[in-house]
C-alpha cells in the first residue's frame, strides 16, 4: 500500500508483565477513516499515544506520514493534530484563547492566525461563543473546540481518541457532522477510537478490531459484517472477534478515566 | 507517496522551525511566552489567588517580625532587624508561590491538556520555561505587595530603579527556579496528594536552611554548608544587596547571586524537559 499514511510493523509496548499491544501490524490509507474498535484495556489508548509520540514503543516501528514516531518525533508532530480522550480545553479561557494558544505552539504564520481560526470556528459552528469561557460550554461545544484547536494548522492525519464519549445524542451528531467537514474540506487522514458501534459505521471506511493488543480483524464495516455471516451487524462483527476473554487488568483504569470524562462533558 | 491537500503550510513551519540554531532558541522562547501568556490571563480573570497570598507574608512582617525585632534576638548588625527581614520574607513568599506551582501540570495531565501540548510540535523545554515564566510573573505582584507593606513598616529601602529593576529580576529568577523545581517533583511523584506531602516537606528545609530571617554567620557549620548550596540563600542576598542601603549587610555579590540563579535555572529546566513526558505514560 504506497499511500498509507500510517503504518505500524510488528509494534509491541509492554507495561511490565503486561502486554498492552501485541504484535500489532496494519496500514491506514491517505485520507481515509480508520476506526480502531476493541474492549476496555484492549490497547487502543496505548496505540495511540505511541503514533502521537507520547510513548514509546518497547520493539517495533510506527510511521506517520513517512516520519518514524521514535526516530523524528518532531516531524510526525508537526503533521498530526491529537484529541486526547480526557477534557483538553483549558475552562478557564476562551474558545478564542484556546485556539490562539495551539496557534502559536504549532507555529501557524501570525498574519494566518486570523483566518485559521476564524475558519475553524466556523469548521465547529462555535463563531458565537468563541469570547465566552470554555467552562459555560455544552460536552459538545467542549469536543468541537478541541477538534478545532487540533487541526489548526491543517495536519494530515489527526487522532481522536474517543470523542464522543459522554455525549448526548445531539451533540454527538454535532461531532460527527464536524468530522464529516474535515472529511470533506481538509481531506486528512482520521484514526478514531470508539466503543459505538453505530459511530464506527457511520463514520469509518476501514475498521481494525483490537483484541487484547492484537489485530482480531481489519477491513470495511460491510466486509466485516460479510466475514461472519450473512445478516451480521457490526456488534455482532465486535462480540464475534473479542467475547472469548473477560476483561483485561488495564480495563479499571480505562473505566474510571472515562467515567471522569464522562461526568465533566455531562 | 503524498497524498493530495494542504501540505504547503505545515512544511512551510517544518523548515522554520528546523532552521538555524538561532531560530530554534527564538522559537522556544516565542512558545514558552505563549505558554506563559495564558497561565496570566487566567490569572487576570481570577485575582483572589494573589489576595490571600498576600497574607502569609504580612503576619512574617507584622508579627514575627515585630516580636523578634523588640526581644533583638538576632544580631543583624547596624541594620535593624525588620530591614533585614523585609528581602528574607520576599524570598519566602516567591518561594510559596513557586513551589506549589508544579501542581498545575498534575491537574492538567488529569485533564488532557499536557497530552496535547507534547503531542504538539513544542521543545519540552518550552513548556517547562512557560510554566515557570508564569509563576516569575505570580511573584512579581507578590514582590510588589511585600515592598509596599515594608514601606508601610517604615523599613528604610533603596527604590532607585536600577535597584528594583534588579530586585524583579531576582524575583522572578528566583521564581523560575523554584518553579522548575517543583515541576521536576510533580513530574516524578505524578499524583496531587503524593506532590502536596513532598511540597510540604521541602518547603520548611529550604526557608529555615538559608538567609531569609537570620544571618548564616548565626548557623552552626553544617547548616551554613546547607545555606551556601540553597539557592534561596543567593536570591535573598542579592535582593538584600539591592533594597537594603548600602554596606548595611555583608554580601556575596550580585554577580555571584545572578550567576548561582541563572546556572540553577538552567539545569533544572535541563533535567524537567527530561522528566516532563514521563507525566503522560
Amino acid at each position: 500500500m504506497s499511500d498509507a499514511v500510517i503504518v505500524i510493523e510488528d509494534l509491541v509496548r509492554c507495561f511490565g508483565a503486561i502486554t498492552a499491544v501485541d504484535h500489532l501490524s496494519f496500514e491506514v490509507a491517505a485520507g481515509s477513516v480508520c476506526g480502531l474498535i476493541g474492549r476496555n484495556g484492549a490497547g487502543k489508548s496505548t496505540v495511540i499515544k505511541i503514533l502521537t509520540t507520547l510513548l514509546p514503543a518497547t520493539s517495533g516501528s510506527a510511521r506517520v506520514c513517512g516520519h518514524d514516531v521514535e526516530r523524528e518525533p518532531m516531524r510526525v508532530r508537526r503533521a498530526i493534530g491529537y484529541v486526547p480522550q480526557a477534557l483538553s480545553a483549558d475552562a478557564e479561557l476562551t474558545g478564542y484563547e484556546n485556539l490562539l494558544v495551539m496557534a502559536k505552539l504549532y507555529d501557524v504564520p501570525r498574519k494566518q492566525r486570523a483566518v485559521r481560526i476564524r475558519e475553524a470556528l466556523r469548521r465547529g459552528g462555535l463563531e458565537h461563543a468563541s469570547a465566552r469561557l470554555v467552562r459555560t460550554y455544552s460536552g459538545g461545544m467542549i469536543r468541537s473546540l478541541e477538534i478545532a484547536q487540533s487541526t489548526l494548522h491543517e495536519p494530515r492525519v489527526l487522532f481522536l481518541d474517543e470523542p464522543t464519549v459522554g455525549l448526548d445524542p445531539l451533540a454527538r451528531k454535532m461531532v460527527w457532522d464536524h468530522i464529516d467537514e474535515l472529511k470533506a474540506s481538509a481531506r486528512c487522514t482520521i484514526l478514531v477510537t470508539t466503543h459505538y458501534m453505530d459511530e464506527a459505521e457511520r463514520l469509518c471506511d476501514r475498521i481494525a478490531i483490537l483484541h487484547r493488543g492484537r489485530l482480531a480483524a481489519l477491513g470495511s464495516p460491510t466486509e466485516l459484517e460479510r466475514s461472519i455471516g450473512a445478516s451480521a451487524t457490526l456488534e455482532g462483527v465486535f462480540a464475534h472477534y473479542t467475547e472469548s476473554e473477560p476483561e483485561t487488568a488495564e480495563a479499571y483504569d480505562e473505566t474510571s478515566r472515562t467515567r471522569r470524562v464522562a461526568q465533566r462533558l455531562g | 507517496m503524498r497524498p493530495p491537500g494542504p501540505v504547503a503550510s505545515p512544511s512551510v513551519s517544518a523548515e522554520r522551525a528546523n532552521g538555524a540554531p538561532l531560530s530554534a532558541a527564538a522559537a522556544l522562547v516565542r512558545k514558552a511566552i505563549a505558554v506563559a501568556e495564558m497561565d496570566l490571563r487566567k490569572l487576570a480573570r481570577d485575582p483572589t489567588e494573589l489576595a490571600t497570598r498576600a497574607i502569609q507574608p504580612i503576619l512574617w512582617l507584622t508579627v514575627f517580625g515585630q516580636v523578634m525585632a523588640r526581644a533583638r534576638m538576632i544580631d543583624t548588625g547596624r541594620t535593624p532587624y525588620i530591614d533585614f527581614l523585609v528581602p528574607g520574607v520576599l524570598a519566602q513568599s516567591v518561594l510559596f508561590i513557586a513551589i506549589f506551582n508544579g501542581i498545575s501540570v498534575i491537574w492538567e495531565r488529569d485533564l488532557g491538556i499536557v497530552h496535547k501540548f507534547l503531542a504538539s510540535p513544542t521543545p519540552r523545554a518550552a513548556l517547562v520555561l512557560g510554566k515557570a515564566l508564569g509563576g516569575g510573573a505570580r511573584a512579581l505582584i507578590q514582590a510588589l505587595v511585600v515592598l509596599v507593606l515594608g514601606i508601610v513598616l517604615g523599613v528604610r529601602l533603596n527604590l532607585s530603579p536600577i535597584d528594583l529593576i534588579g530586585a524583579a529580576l531576582l524575583v522572578i529568577l528566583g521564581a523560575m527556579v523554584f518553579s522548575s523545581f517543583s515541576l521536576s517533583v510533580a513530574c516524578i511523584v505524578k499524583t496531587r496528594e503524593r506532590f502536596m506531602g513532598v511540597g510540604q516537606v521541602l518547603t520548611m528545609p529550604l526557608f529555615f536552611a538559608s538567609n531569609a530571617i537570620y544571618p548564616t554567620s548565626l548557623m552552626p557549620d553544617w547548616l551554613r554548608a546547607v545555606a551556601r548550596v540553597n539557592p534561596l540563600t543567593y536570591q535573598i542576598d542579592g535582593l538584600r544587596a539591592c533594597l537594603l542601603p548600602g554596606g548595611s549587610v555583608a554580601h556575596l555579590g550580585l554577580g555571584v547571586d545572578f550567576s548561582v540563579l541563572a546556572a540553577t535555572l538552567i539545569g533544572l529546566v535541563a533535567l524537567c524537559s527530561r522528566l516532563y513526558p514521563a507525566i503522560v505514560r
